[in-house]
């Protein structure tokens, strides 16, 4: 409830002036609500004047409640025009920002967001939780404030016509929503084990249908079907159920109404004919024709706002679930980023002095800017790829480390390589270095400078990385390489898939670089994507490199082809590789052996062979990565 | 091509069990919509009769019995439809939810009875959705027209009916100007809206994709610091979408200030044309007092009102389900293509069931995926394979390895020429009988939610626990198995996430060897296995299975190392058939693959 609050005064607060005139206009419309019963009694009234003295005695009083009549109606109109109109378009608008700011919090969270969470369910926050938001705004909240003000008003337009008979349409809508509290209750209880049961059905379908050839090929159709029967007769049950309530609502609070509506007339007659008088606000009066005839009609739409406000009680209740779950990722703490130190494009003068280049052009060297406080100076270093893990502890939760006094030096040029089981802390390693994870102790220095001074998205515009999930987005070849550095220019990116060995299958494509991917390349093969990846990382031009098991899931001639592009990239740079086959990683400058977040060995192949520990065990097969 | 009509009719042919539910649902919502349109017209005669009381002297003895009578009638009719629509409400609840269950069920059976041919023609995720969301928007439609469908044609013909009858000279009139004042609007807006929500869907979901998208590829979005970049692209796609939703809303929402307005003017014409009739047609006796009503009576205004209002809102429902209708036309037409699809395969029905043992042979194959190709998947492939035989299989990706062993179990039939098991031609064989002497180990590895013994077991549903334990061990998966707490009792969750590649595919095996098939056909299956492992699987099958015709497919040379024959295929065809040692002698293409594969391992 609270978050609902909280989403409407949001909406209210992105538009104010807006809405204050929706919910002007939305009391202006209910005028006409308001005006036609009591025109409707007066007119009734003057018609028994009209037969006993003729048209003309009337015909003034006729001609003004009639002029009154279309003038509210007129505004009634309008306002409703105005209403509707201005409620569609701010609700899409609102609702556009709305999803512009959740994505854009989303591309904010650090990545411990995205590994604690599924990504289903936060696709699901995106997609089923916005649109109860857009049912919400559009919909369910313009209704619920309509009905709302016609309620109000119709209901003072009773009290000024009879308070009797207003009475007796209070107890009947108390009737109603204690009614339909009660079945609305049964119904939503229904529908939520109806939902349970929905999701059971669809993942079973789900995995049926991904697994069907594996169905077909064990002959295993037919326990597939009884198994779906149950559950499907199970659904049917549950929703039969579920909409047995859902369906008797209506018809019950329609017949309410009717009931209602009889007792209403049956009573107005009884005061007629007993010559009761009638009480109104406008004080003692004897009853006429003209207040029951437009008190009918009134009784309708009463009820008929009472039912409507009711439907949407079930609607707002679930829709609250929905707006807690996006509030909820909206309080999500973003990423912090008190780096200071920045990237910049530089040249080197003949004295060997660093100099920044303005309008950030091209020089095809970079260096680190770094501002003193104190001094008040600016000291530029040159981004050459020397990192330095010291003594690093770390772990993602204060109680348990994962990583135990890691130290680990790579010169610029280096190629340093990780092995060890799965769960090691290889890849925790390389989480460290881009600060996807701040260590718990310990330093990180790059070229010298600690990287908690560096702004993060410096620091890892700085490291390439090439990861076994080759992850694309949908766009073009040359939009997928060109990911790695925007302004690279078309030459740059054919040279940079040259480079990867990815030219010669993109110009096989029909469309060439224009090739559009869709669905995270799926019209490749695990091979092409791959190389795309090693060709994105090249046109970024980073002298720090990441392979994170890039090669894992390509068959071997790929492979080859895979490699070759990966040699060449590796070229003069510095380099953190980690790879399942250690065949990979043999003409490393340092290899280490990593065992339950600990560097158990250090050393070349050759070393490490001559050690004749865990990796000589490892490389001669007597134990298995797994 | 099926026509819609036909489409629709195979989906109504669902209905079926509950033809009766929903007979009773649409006579229970008949009775129901009657008597509320007459109830206007009972108490509009209550009034007339009260306002000839006040005004045309009548008896009061009589206008108490009329208010009994007429009280009585509108009580009767109250009830009737209060219990119409109950027990119309929960018999199109039995209807809807059984005529869902229906569809549901003949769905996923019919995809079931699918060949390979009609699975990649539809594709998994597209079935899924054709099961899931599809079927939810017809479901949907189906209630909303065994419910409202039924009820607001009635009740405005009614009204529109009641209304003549009440007012002959008036209602022509004012309905002649309100129904198309309603229809020709309402037309248009559907016209507009349907089309244009159908690209809008489309946005929407280019949008979600986008937003996947970002969700799966996080690390490469913040490692490339693409952040800005991101959120910009969105935010115009966004935009753009909004933009398509806000014309669209805002033409939608311009029904309610129309119908408004419309109810508006009928209003305002039956009062002041209606009072008007009413002065002009009565005659005042001026020596008794007495009114005599002609022609329309003050009672009537309120029953014209209320008909009036009960047209509009007919209308206003019918076009709102044409709306749906429209909208959920696309579902309809995705699940009918499911429906009326012809299974490319089916079982022979006098088939043979004895398969006498596992000799293979291909004589003169052609295959393509799709008769209009102009591809060959495979090319002229002619071999003969010996039952008992151990036969490696290495080609690269694309080479058709696969497709030719998908050839035997009959998952596609071939395009030209024949293959034969057993000595018999595939296509003479019961398909069961068929698939159950072939054990395919797929290269797509898939293990469903379950026990691990579950999942073994769909290899045979009476293996016993010793024979599981012997599977496994010739799989070479026992050991981790036992190593679980509740060993083969532990969970597989959905597409067997829990478990590792390697240990996914060793029990994939496993249940494969549970079979207990005259072939047994490894595709790749053993890629995620180290290779010492993987030795041993070989060991065990040559050892345990020695009758059993064994097919390898596999990229890494060790693992065809040792067959009795090893066949090279590229392009879709056969390029050489040998020994290790023949076909390093004679064979470019193997020769690169294992040059390739001793230089960066592997070969260790």
């Amino acid at each position: 409830m609270k978050n609902l609050f909280r989403l409407i005064k949001d909406y209210f607060k992105a538009h104010p002036v807006v809405i204050t005139i929706v919910i002007v206009c939305a009391f202006l419309n209910a005028l006409g609500a308001i005006v036609a019963p009591i025109m409707l009694q007066n007119t009734v009234n003057l018609i028994e004047t009209g037969i006993k003295e003729g048209f003309s005695t009337i015909s003034n009083d006729f001609f003004l409640y009639l002029s009154l009549m279309i003038t509210f109606y007129v505004i009634s109109i309008i306002s409703g025009f105005t209403y509707s109109q201005l409620t569609a378009r701010y609700a899409q608008m609102y609702l556009h920002e709305l999803r512009v700011k959740v994505f854009s919090h989303l591309e904010d969270l650090p990545i411990s967001y995205f590994d604690q969470n599924e990504k289903g369910s936060i696709m699901s926050t995106f997609t089923n939780d916005i649109d109860t938001i857009r049912q919400l705004l559009s919909q369910t909240l313009s209704d619920f404030l309509i009905c709302f003000v016609a309620f109000v008003s119709v209901f003072a337009t009773m009290l000024y016509s009879s308070i009797y008979l207003s009475i007796v349409v209070l107890i009947g809508s108390i009737a109603m929503v204690v009614t339909s509290k009660h079945i609305a209750g049964r119904s939503a209880k229904g529908f939520m084990k109806t939902q349970a049961t929905l999701a059971k059905e669809e993942g079973y379908i789900e995995e049926m249908m991904n697994g069907l050839k594996v169905v077909k090929s064990f002959n295993h159709e037919e326990e597939a079907i009884i198994k779906f029967k149950e559950i499907n007769n199970q659904l049917e049950k549950e929703s039969r159920d579920a909409n047995k309530y859902s369906n008797i609502l209506m018809p019950i609070m329609g017949n309410i109404g009717n009931f209602l509506y009889i007792i209403v007339i049956v009573v107005g007659t009884l005061l007629f004919v007993f010559n009761i008088d009638n009480l109104s606000l406008r004080g003692f009066q004897p009853i006429n024709i003209g207040i029951l005839v437009s008190f009918l009609p009134m009784v309708r739409q009463f009820t008929n706002n009472v039912a409507q406000v009711s439907n949407q009680v079930n609607p707002i209740a679930m829709a609250v679930g929905g707006v807690s779950r996006v509030y909820k990722l909206l309080d999500e703490k973003k990423e912090v980023d008190e780096g200071y130190v920045t990237l910049i494009r530089a040249f080197v003068d003949e004295k060997g002095n660093i100099e920044e280049v303005e309008n950030n052009k091209d020089t095809n060297c970079w260096a680190w800017k770094h501002p003193h406080k104190e001094t008040n100076t600016i000291t530029y270093t040159l981004l050459k790829g020397d990192i330095v893990l010291d003594d690093v502890d770390f772990g993602y939760n204060e109680k348990r480390l994962v990583l135990h006094n890691v130290s680990v030096y790579a010169k610029p040029g280096q190629k340093i390589a990780f092995v060890g089981a799965t769960g090691a802390g290889k890849t925790t390693i390389t989480n460290l270095i881009n600060r996807f994870y701040d260590i718990a102790d310990g330093k990180i220095r790059y070229d010298g400078i600690n990287i908690n001074k560096i702004k993060k998205k410096d620091l890892r515009r700085s490291l390439g990385v090439v990861l076994q999930d080759t992850n694309l987005f949908s766009g073009t070849i040359m939009d997928n390489i060109r990911y790695g550095r925007l302004d690279a220019t078309d030459e740059e990116c054919i040279e940079a898939a040259k480079l990867a060995n990815a030219d010669s299958f993109i110009s096989r494509l029909p469309n060439g670089y224009n090739t559009y991917i869709k669905g995270n390349g799926s019209n490749l093969s695990q091979g092409q994507a791959q190389l795309l990846n090693i060709a994105r990382a090249a046109v970024s031009n980073c002298p720090t490199l990441i392979l994170d098991e890039a090669t894992s899931s390509i068959d071997t001639r790929t492979e080859a082809i895979v490699l070759s592009g990966m040699e060449n990239l590796m070229k003069g740079r510095t380099v953190f590789l980690i790879a399942h086959r250690l065949s990979t990683i043999k003409d490393a400058d340092a290899i280490m052996v990593l065992e339950n977040g600990r560097i158990i060995e250090r050393g070349t192949h050759d070393q490490l062979i001559n050690l004749n520990g865990y990796y000589y065990q490892l490389y001669t097969g007597k134990f298995e990565l797994e | 091509m099926v026509s819609k009509k036909e489409t629709i009719k195979l989906i109504l042919s669902n209905v079926k069990g509950y033809r009766k539910a929903t007979t009773l649902s649409i006579i229970f919502i008949l009775l129901e919509a009657v008597a509320e349109c007459i109830i206007p017209f009972m108490m509009s005669k209550l009034l007339n009769a009260l306002s000839s009381y006040a005004l045309s002297g009548q008896d009061f003895d009589l206008m108490i019995n009329e208010l009994i009578i007429y009280g009585s009638i509108l009580l009767g009719l109250a009830v009737v439809s209060f219990i119409g629509g109950v027990m119309a409400g929960r018999y199109s609840a039995k209807a809807g939810c059984g005529f869902a269950k229906n569809l549901r069920e003949s769905l996923f059976t019919k995809t079931t009875k699918f060949s390979f041919t009609n699975i990649d023609k539809f594709s998994s995720s597209s079935l899924i959705t054709r099961q899931t969301f599809d079927i939810f928007n017809i479901q949907q439609s189906f209630i909303m027209i065994t419910r409202i469908g039924v009820r607001s044609p009635i009740m405005f013909i009614f009204s529109f009916i009641m209304s003549i009858i009440i007012a002959p000279n008036l209602s022509p009139i004012i309905l002649a100007i309100i129904i198309p004042l309603v229809l020709i609007p309402s037309a248009i807006i559907i016209k507009i809206c349907t089309k244009r929500f159908m690209v809008l869907f489309d946005l929407y979901d280019e949008i979600n994709e986008k937003v996947e998208e970002n969700v799966r590829g996080i690390r490469v979005v913040k490692t490339y610091a693409r952040e800005d970049f991101e959120k910009e692209k969105f935010e115009k796609e966004s935009l753009k979408m909004a933009k398509g939703f806000r014309f669209v809303e805002q033409l939608l929402s311009a029904t309610n200030p129309i119908i408004q307005t419309i109810m508006y003017i009928s209003m305002c014409s039956i009062l002041f044309i209606g009072s008007t009739i009413i002065i002009n047609n009565s005659e005042y006796d001026a020596i008794n007092d007495v009114i005599t009503f002609h022609s329309l009576n003050i009672g009537d205004i309120s029953s014209l009102i209320t008909y009036c209002a009960q047209v509009l809102s007919g209308l206003m429902m019918l076009s709102m389900i044409l709306f749906f209708l429209i909208m959920s036309l696309p579902s309809i037409k995705r699940v009918g293509e499911v429906l009326v699809e012809k299974p490319t395969i089916e079982s022979d029905v006098d088939g043979l069931k004895e398969i006498k043992n596992g000799d293979i042979e291909f004589k003169n194959v052609n295959f393509k995926y799709d008769i209009n190709a102009d591809k060959f998947a495979l090319k002229n492939v002619n071999l003969k394979i010996n039952s008992g035989e151990t036969i490696g299989i290495i080609g690269g990706t694309g080479s058709s390895k696969t497709t030719l062993i998908n050839l035997i179990s009959r998952f596609y039939d071939t395009t030209e020429g024949e293959v034969l098991v057993g000595d018999e031609n595939v296509k003479n064989y019961d398909l069961v009988s068929l698939r159950d002497a072939i054990s395919v180990v797929l290269q797509k590895n898939i293990l469903f939610s379950g026990t691990i013994l579950e999942n073994l077991r769909w290899g045979n549903k009476e293996a016993s626990l010793e024979e599981v334990k012997k599977a496994c061990e010739i799989a070479q998966a026992s050991t981790f198995i036992e190593q679980f707490k509740d060993g083969y009792e532990h969970k597989i969750e959905q597409g067997g996430t829990n478990v590792s590649g390697g240990q996914r595919q060793r029990l994939c095996i496993a249940r494969a060897l549970l079979k207990k098939p005259k072939v047994l056909v490894l595709d790749d299956s053993t890629s995620a296995v180290d290779t010492k492992t993987d030795a041993y699987i070989r060991k065990g099958l040559k050892e345990y299975l020695p009758s059993v015709t064994k097919i390898i497919i596999a990229q890494r040379i060790n693992s065809v190392i040792d067959a009795d024959r090893i066949i090279v295929m590229d392009k879709g065809m056969i390029v050489g058939i040998g020994t290790h040692e023949e076909l390093l002698k004679s064979n470019d293409i193997y020769q690169e693959v294992y040059s390739i594969q001793s230089k960066i391992g592997g070969a260790k």
